[in-house]
């Protein structure tokens, strides 16, 4: 997305001083995706497509219902199937808009080279301001979700924005508008949060007593959440991360190692300053000179 | 080639061009990969036209760098190769430090400190080239898994802290002792120069009536 609201920054990628906060009376948003209430009917696909003027080519049937395979540039958010059979040897067709979780901690965020290609407002949604992209896949190893995709045509990375075009205006992401089932809610992280709990009730009170929030705290929470009727087993929705979390290689390059370096290569420079003023350079000797000549003449001199 | 009269010859202009070749990549490497690792430095993108043409830059010129180092170690290995005197070199290093070089153990072509820097690139730069390869996006990001490029980048980043170190080191050397400069530059240097930092190396070009870089074949 463009940059349409400035002053409301949490986060700024790769910037050392705080960004624009004034205008931080905003409530945390959230998107509450409630999987046991998909019919996987790819509304909130189309929707996608239609708000963010994304087309696709039109690729090939894969033997599966998910179309296209995978995220892509202009896939933001994509319907994954998974034929699950349970305890009782019954099929469940578990069904997983997948897309931007929208971390409260964004390791593609915390990975970004370029300052201000990846921000996060006061609302909690994390938007990729292209202007700004480098397209060197930094997000891609920074996020635990693998959803970031870089276009080969432009060299930028896209994914989910949540509408942040949309919500800044006061109004619901597009997907949310088109799901035809109340499966995809907008609101409050709070207000999500506790209708989560009544649905979590409701399952429970049915049968799946594994039912529950999927709100992970690896990544501080997420603003996108999913009502899970197996939250003890999240990987059997389409290999959704069990305990998804900044990745420790990333945590050690874009943490200790940054300020150690520059310290490091800091005191090389100056120890080398050091001793260019106490020891000095080191100059060949009128007596280095002529033991040199002497050395020549006894052996007859280079031919 | 010509040199001044009566200067010996310490770098062929192969070896010379060899050495700017990797010399100016490395400078050119050095500054995008440092814009790309600390945020307080992405001003040094604005030397390349912007982030993308620096990310888009950054690893051809390494390819560049790789293959010219590669001919480096074809030109030198044979002079670089560890000896004992090496060790009695570095025992005596803090004379060295200080300038004092009377009764410090006689030195061929390169010293160890020539060598630690010649060998620690030698390790450094093929592994700088091949993680580099692993988290080049746009042409080979689909040949590994992404927790392999997140190691591959964690290994690039420390290697590249410890070539840039190394690099240091070399750099300054070059500034501290004083006509080595001129030797890389234009390929020469004085008969005293050679007497006094590699007079073993002198006496063999000596002995064997050789003008350098290395002893004419007896």
């Amino acid at each position: 997305m463009s940059d349409l609201q400035s002053q409301d920054y949490i986060r700024r990628s790769a910037t050392t001083l705080t960004p624009p906060m004034a205008r931080d009376h905003e409530q945390e948003v959230a998107k509450l995706i409630d999987v046991t209430r998909c019919i996987g009917c790819k509304a909130c696909q189309s929707a996608c497509m239609e708000w963010n003027n994304l087309r696709p080519e039109v690729g090939h049937f894969e033997g599966s219902y998910e179309n296209p395979m995978d995220l892509s540039p202009s896939v933001w958010t994509l319907m994954r199937f998974a034929e699950w059979e349970n305890e009782n040897g019954n099929l469940e067709w578990l069904i997983r808009k997948d897309g931007c979780m929208h971390c409260e901690d964004p390791g593609c965020l915390k990975a970004c080279p370029a300052p201000g290609a990846i921000v996060q407002y006061a609302n909690g949604i994390v938007d990729f301001i292209s202007e700004e992209c480098i397209g060197c896949g930094y997000c891609v190893k920074g996020c635990p979700f693998d959803v970031p995709r870089i276009s080969k045509e432009d060299h930028k990375s896209y994914k989910c924005t949540l509408c942040s075009d949309r919500v800044g205006v006061g109004l619901e992401p597009a997907c949310v508008k088109a799901c035809p089932t109340g499966a995809i809610m907008f609101g409050s992280k709070t207000d999500m949060t506790d209708w989560a709990q009544e649905r979590i009730k409701d399952l429970k009170s049915r049968g799946f007593e594994q039912a529950g929030l999927y709100d992970p705290p690896g990544v501080s929470g997420t603003h996108v959440m999913y009502v899970l009727h197996h939250a003890d087993k999240p990987s059997i929705y389409s290999g959704l991360p069990e305990n998804p979390h900044i990745s420790n290689f990333v945590g050690l390059w874009k943490g200790l190692i940054k300020p150690v370096a520059l310290a490091g290569m800091a005191f090389g420079v100056l120890t080398g300053f050091l001793h260019w003023i106490t020891a000095g350079p080191n100059e060949v000797q009128p007596e280095d000179d002529a033991e040199a000549q002497r050395l020549l003449h006894s052996a007859d001199g280079p031919k | 080639m010509t040199y001044p009269e009566g200067t010996i010859i310490r770098y062929s202009a192969a070896s010379r061009i060899n050495h700017w070749i990797t010399g100016i990549c490395f400078v050119l490497l050095l500054l995008s990969g440092l814009a790309m690792f600390h945020p307080l430095l992405f001003f040094l993108s604005n030397l390349f036209g912007g982030g993308q043409w620096m990310r888009a830059a950054h690893p051809w010129i390494g390819c560049v760098l790789f293959i010219s180092y590669m001919g480096m170690i074809v030109q030198f290995w044979r002079d670089e190769m560890w000896s004992r005197d090496d060790i009695a070199w570095m025992r005596a290093i803090n004379r060295v430090i200080v300038n004092e070089e009377e009764g410090v153990p006689e030195v061929s072509r390169f010293n160890a400190g020539q060598k630690f820097v010649f060998w620690a690139m030698a390790l450094l730069v093929p592994v700088l080239f091949f993680t580099g390869l692993v988290i080049w996006e746009v042409y080979f990001s689909t040949y590994t898994s992404i927790e392999q490029q997140r190691i591959a980048v964690l290994v690039h980043s420390l290697a590249a802290v410890g070539a840039i170190l190394v690099w240091i080191v070399h750099v300054y050397s070059g500034l501290w002792i004083r006509g080595s400069m001129r030797a890389m530059m234009h390929g020469y240097v004085t008969p005293g120069w050679a007497y006094r930092h590699h007079r073993k190396w002198f006496r063999s070009l000596v002995e064997t009536g050789s003008r350098g870089p290395v002893p004419r074949r007896q």
